[in-house]
């Protein structure tokens, strides 16, 4: 790895990072050819982003060198590494969702005419760049307008508007759904063709397997293992990046479901009206809800959560049917819910772990004239943090300096010290590592058999495949199909799921 | 308490220095009314505290002290209500405003800032309609049994004999009162934490079983009879009350007051004790001016200054603290 090697077109040579008291990278090395799509894999905390940080400008490292085509370069500010023709694709888009496409196409760098933004220009090579990336909008179509998969176009156009070479996508796929993701792998793949070479970053493991030329494995700050495209499988992967065999990464048992818990009948929410679901979740049985982004399996949560009001049918717990005006109602018949956006719903970032774990127990907890009750607060928090095997200094961090994963067994233990009977879950595995993904669904497997009845809502179709008894599929607002564990397979699911009904009795 | 050691010191530290600079300072008379104002400024400081730690604001506060000061002689003098329905007049109409505020900002989400901006303009108006911009005022004997409350402690039943009462204003008793049941609610009771929980992200809160429409209703309640209560003692104070501009600015003191104590206009923040002593270093640099024979057109001028001042030594300790916990953090982690 040390000899420089010209026809690479970027060399990562034993880079090391260190913050205070803690070593990022650890002399991590990488290489990108031409027209080659490197998938870098590695769980949260592995040194992925740091690279980035490093490659895009923002850090420079302590030790090791980077080399575009050969030669060393000093990446110290994002310019430098715009000269160098390296773009970064963050994973929170930033897009300035109040202006145009072209607007943000050529943001910090509109053309100018007599002292003037030449908007002309802007149009006009605005479209020459979205159609590189096959996005078909006017460039003067507002980009909080599109939906998200779009935006990432945009944002990718913005990056060959640079004209990158290297283009460094982070997580680009982690908000899009199945269909959007196509289109994105799709764009990937033409822009290698036309020379682009791309660095992707992803725990999606099935279109790393999809689309990577190669795999780099990162764990705990230093290079952990590559493959080449003959050896890119899901086990390897995943072995590579905890450093241990998976024997089995889904821990769902075959067992037997009791009593129904949840019976939705002739549902209507405001987001979908003129579409009645009917359904049912029976104690300790795993229902997935599959279906694209925009089915509806967060607006049906959200009502069933009592977020929104229904606007008809009946929701009913162990056969009592409820009147859900709101939250409370919710959570007081028994129903939790570990919402889609973490950060917004589920969890006060600012404040402590103990207050966010005791936050829906303050009422149930509270002494006479509703003084807090901080001895039980503490202790539940303390039990739950060692049941939840939460990584925090202590019951008192405040929740935003945890990880994601960390984060989302808060908003999971908030729930579970209120021993709900039926647990909504929207996507709760989105953007954590894959050692908390899997400490996250044996907890599903252990709830489940105490007796919980889980709906739970994935775009990940390997997760609702290796986690359901049942899967319900929406499309539209629709409930399209339901799939017994015996007939889920992905293309069952994308046939329902796309609204080709009559493709499954 | 930690976080006001800052202001604790800023406080201090004009004391001394105004003290050593002027002698009519440091005497009885002036202490208790530097104490007395002090504590007035406190009281309204706590109410708008409720709506801030909201993420809210209150802006009505000023016109609210304005129109319960003009209105309360006059339903007492000029329709010869007994003391007892005025106040229950006054603190009524404190009740509507602060649950119309609080229903318009819920139900019909609007934002805070246009719904009490609004609520500046009304109650300037009635104040100034309801007596014909005449000047009213509290010599009447109506109000004796009332004057006791803006005196000082040796005239409470009782306590006339006890040593260095008569130093201790009443509304300093008061403020102590109020602000130890605010600081007991806000911090020890779960409607507090309600509160401080909403404040930083209420949908969270609301996800999590809070019922936030009516904890944030509760909050401009309680802004809008504290400012009430305010504006009732001010008035008493004061005596003679213009109804064009009794109370202007006071929202925005206020404020200020709230803010230099720690409260942070983002929300879910704040400590009573901290906007007591807000209020005071206000009260005092107002009190310092004209002692030390700065030009009083500066006043607000110094005060603006000493506030950005605060906020802005408030925001690089800030800084501080969370790159040592961030340092702090790495080495455990490592």
């Amino acid at each position: 790895m040390s000899d420089s090697n010209t026809s690479l077109l970027l060399s990562v040579e034993n880079v090391t990072k260190r913050f205070p008291g803690v070593t990022a990278l650890n002399q991590v090395s990488l290489t990108l050819a031409e027209s080659e799509v490197l998938a870098l894999i590695g769980e949260n905390g592995a040194g992925k982003s740091t690279l980035m940080k490093i490659l895009a400008g923002v850090q420079l490292p302590d030790e090791g060198q980077v080399r575009v085509a050969g030669v060393s370069v000093r990446l110290d500010s994002v310019q430098t590494a715009q000269r160098n023709r390296i773009a970064l694709i963050h994973q929170e888009l930033n897009l300035s969702g109040n202006l145009t496409v072209g607007a943000n196409i050529f943001l910090g760098r509109e053309p100018i005419k007599r002292g003037l933004i030449d908007k002309r220009k802007i149009r006009e090579d605005s479209v020459a760049l979205l159609a590189r990336v096959g996005l078909n909008v006017s460039p003067d179509t507002i980009v909080d307008s599109l939906p998200i998969g779009q935006q990432q176009l945009v944002e990718i156009a913005r990056a060959l508007s640079v004209d990158a070479r290297i283009l460094i996508m982070d997580e680009p796929t982690s908000s899009l759904s199945q269909h959007e993701t196509e289109r994105l792998l799709e764009v990937v793949k033409d822009l290698r063709s036309r020379g682009v070479s791309v660095i992707y970053i992803s725990h999606r493991l099935g279109e790393v397997a999809e689309l990577a030329d190669r795999v780099t494995v990162f764990r705990d700050g230093a290079n952990a293992g590559d493959l080449r495209r003959d050896e890119i499988t899901h086990n390897r992967m995943v072995q590579l990046m905890v450093g241990r065999e998976i024997s089995q990464f889904y821990a769902r048992k075959p067992h037997q479901p009791g009593a129904v818990a949840l019976e939705v009948k002739e549902l209507e929410t405001p987001e979908n009206p003129g579409h009645r679901l009917s359904f049912s979740v029976r104690a300790g049985e795993i229902v997935g809800v599959s279906g694209l982004v925009g089915a509806g399996r967060t607006e049906l949560l959200h009502v069933l959560f009592g977020v929104d009001a229904a606007v008809f049918g009946t929701v009913a717990v162990d056969g009592q049917v409820l009147r859900l005006r709101s939250p409370r109602d919710a959570i007081q018949a028994g129903i939790a819910l570990v919402p889609e956006d973490r950060k917004q719903q589920g969890i006060i970032l600012e404040m402590a772990v103990r207050t966010n774990i005791g936050l829906p127990g303050l009422r149930q907890h509270q002494k006479t004239g509703g003084f807090l009750n901080r001895i039980q607060e503490g202790a539940d928090s303390v039990a739950m943090i060692a049941r939840m095997r939460i990584k925090t200094p202590s019951e008192r961090q405040v929740v935003q300096f945890l990880s994601g994963g960390n984060q989302q067994k808060v908003v999971l233990g908030k729930w579970l010290s209120m021993n709900p009977k039926v647990l909504l879950l929207d996507e709760p595995t989105r953007g954590i590592d894959i050692g908390a993904k899997q400490e996250i669904y044996a907890l599903m497997e252990e709830l489940a058999e105490q007796g919980v009845a889980i709906l739970f809502v994935s775009s990940e179709m390997e997760e609702v495949i290796g986690m359901s008894d049942r899967t319900l599929v929406m499309h539209e607002g629709r409930i399209t199909g339901e799939l017994t564990r015996d007939e889920l397979t992905e293309e069952t699911i994308m046939q329902l799921a796309t609204g080709n009904v009559g493709a499954h009795p | 308490m930690k976080k006001n050691l800052g202001i604790l010191g800023i406080l201090m530290v004009v004391f001394l220095a105004t003290a050593y600079g002027s002698k009519s300072f440091f005497t009885p008379y002036n202490l208790f009314n530097l104490v007395e104002r002090s504590s007035l400024y406190g009281i309204i400081g706590i109410g708008v505290a409720f709506v801030i730690i909201t993420s809210g604001i209150d802006l009505s506060i000023g016109s609210l002290i304005g129109l319960v000061a003009v209105m309360f002689p006059f339903v007492v003098v000029e329709h010869q209500m007994s003391l007892g329905a005025g106040l229950m007049a006054v603190f009524g109409l404190s009740l509507a405003v602060g649950v119309t505020h609080g229903l318009l900002i819920t139900k019909l989400k609007l934002q805070p800032f246009v719904v009490t901006l609004c609520g500046l303009m009304i109650y300037r108006g009635l104040a100034r309609w309801l007596v014909s911009d005449k000047t009213m005022g509290y010599g009447n004997e109506s109000f004796a049994g009332l004057k006791v409350l803006v005196g000082n402690a040796s005239q409470l039943p009782g306590c006339a004999s006890l040593p260095g009462a008569k130093h201790v204003p009443v509304v300093f008793l008061i403020l102590i009162v109020l602000g130890t049941v605010a600081a007991i609610f806000l911090n020890k009771t779960i409607y507090g934490r309600y509160l401080l929980a909403l404040g930083r992200n209420e949908q969270a809160a609301r996800f999590s079983g809070i019922n936030t429409t009516k904890m944030i209703i509760l909050a401009y309640v309680l802004c809008s009879m504290i400012s009430g209560l305010g504006g009732l003692l001010f008035a008493l104070d004061y005596g003679s009350i213009q109804p064009d501009s009794f109370g202007n600015f006071y929202e925005l003191y206020a404020i200020a007051a709230a803010v230099l104590g720690g409260c942070s206009l983002r929300g879910g923040e704040g400590s009573i004790f901290g906007i007591v002593l807000g209020a005071a270093l206000m009260r005092l640099l107002m009190n310092s001016i004209s002692m030390l024979g700065i030009d009083d057109q500066l006043e607000p001028t110094v005060i603006g200054f000493v506030i950005l001042i605060g906020v802005i030594v408030d925001q690089l300790v800030k800084r501080i603290a969370a790159h040592r916990r961030a340092v702090l953090q790495a080495r455990q982690a490592s």
